[in-house]
């Protein structure tokens, strides 16, 4: 079976680096999943869990602000921050989801409560992944 | 001349002092490779980024956006990377001189530029000489991690979007080796010089569209220029102290290996005396 080479790298070093046989993301602009021989496509994608398949092992990777540019037999994952679900820790993503809850229950002016909502997203995507 | 036991006291605090340096030298060599692979690990993001904005960049040639369009200049700003504490031989120095000159050069008038301090020194620098800092960060960690400057970095990059700006420089010491680092200024913003980076041939899907993919690469692509220029000054700084602290142990060896040559001069000295001062009792008996 074919498989994509993919790599997952973030500005504090490399994440994950291997090769699997089906991708299965976020985009902006809907989910994607992406075989082998895709043709070249970059696309930025939403705060995420990213799925990596081989068999009937599935990989999962919370993906925080990134996009990913694929070609045919390659993908490379750039994001602000990437985390395997074995490295997440789900008590602290709780509690700065019930944190962030607490901002966007408290009525404050809109720059606090877009970072609220975005801290909640991607406190939510760590559980996601995570558990 | 000084008696014995002030060169001797002199002697014991100089020893004291060449421990303390002989220890920050070693703290800052462990320092320095933590953040050398700090800046290594930062390549391959950079590296792809550019890659990845330089082909679509090239790719099409009437795409607009206005991080790549230059325009006319009336407001510079300059991100000075420096270090928060001293200790640091030429480190903060060198960019600060090079930060005076390039204003005294481009600028007449202080409305004409603005300065985003980063570390201590040199934001201290430019509140004693009233430069005008409009953002700074101080404290920053000895191995920053994307979080701590992301919030200085998109900001920065939101001055140049918002038009407050019209140019965007850094001036930060490159880290070429443990021995040597070069002062260096960079323009972020306008997006120059995409060409020589060579595009891949590779003629991309985008999705949704290329001007909505540029409006989050470019920025993302701006602050992690920012972020590789402060963990390269970082490495540096690292570097430079440890070359400050080496010399001064070098230095605090050399000025021990005197004192201790005038103290056993001084102390031969007394001991001559005092017997020429026996033999000329004795000699005063008889």
């Amino acid at each position: 079976m074919k498989t994509l080479d993919v790599s997952v790298v973030t500005p504090s070093g490399p994440v994950l680096e291997g090769s699997f046989e089906f991708v299965v993301c976020k985009a902006e602009t809907g989910e994607l999943g992406i075989l082998p021989g895709h043709i070249p496509l970059v696309a930025p994608l939403q705060i995420s869990a990213v799925r990596l398949k081989n068999g009937n092992e599935t990989k999962k990777l919370a993906v925080n602000g990134g996009f990913m540019e694929v070609q045919p037999d390659k993908i490379t994952i750039l994001a602000q921050s990437a985390e395997k679900a074995t490295e997440i820790d789900v008590q602290r993503a709780k509690e700065a989801k019930d944190r962030a809850e607490r901002r966007l229950q408290a009525k404050q002016d809109t720059v606090d409560k877009t970072r609220a909502e975005l801290a909640l997203k991607r406190a939510m995507n760590r559980l996601d992944v995570g558990q | 001349m000084a008696s014995l036991r002030d060169i001797k006291g002199r002697i014991d605090s100089t020893k004291k002092t060449k421990q303390i340096t002989g220890a920050m030298e070693m703290v800052s060599a462990s320092k320095m490779n933590k953040a050398e692979q700090n800046a290594k690990g930062f390549v391959p993001y950079a590296d792809k980024i550019q890659e990845v904005v330089a082909s679509i960049a090239n790719s099409n040639t009437d795409i607009e956006h206005p991080m790549l369009t230059k325009r006319e200049v009336k407001k510079t700003a300059y991100i000075i990377v420096t270090s928060d504490r001293g200790l640091v031989g030429g480190y903060n120095s060198n960019i600060l001189k090079n930060l005076v000159t390039t204003i005294n050069k481009r600028h007449q008038h202080a409305d004409e530029y603005t300065i985003i301090a980063v570390g201590r020194k040199g934001y201290d620098f430019c509140k004693k000489r009233n430069l005008p800092v409009s953002k700074s960060i101080l404290g920053i960690a000895d191995h920053p991690t994307f979080a701590d400057i992301k919030d200085l970095a998109s900001e920065s990059v939101q001055m140049y979007s918002d038009g407050e700006i019209d140019e965007l420089n850094i001036i930060y010491n490159h880290y070429v080796s443990a021995i040597s680092q070069v002062v260096t200024a960079k323009k972020l913003l306008p997006i120059e010089n995409l060409d020589e980076h060579g595009a891949s041939d590779s003629d991309y899907e985008y999705d949704p569209n290329q001007e909505e993919i540029l409006e989050v690469l470019l920025p993302q692509y701006a602050e992690s220029l920012i972020f590789g220029a402060l963990l390269d000054g970082k490495a540096s700084e690292h570097a430079a102290s440890m070359t400050a602290m080496r010399s001064a142990t070098d230095n605090a060896s050399d000025l021990i290996d005197d004192l201790t040559l005038t103290y056993n001069r001084a102390r031969q000295a007394a001991i001559t005396q005092e017997i020429t001062e026996i033999v000329g009792g004795v000699a005063a008996l008889e």
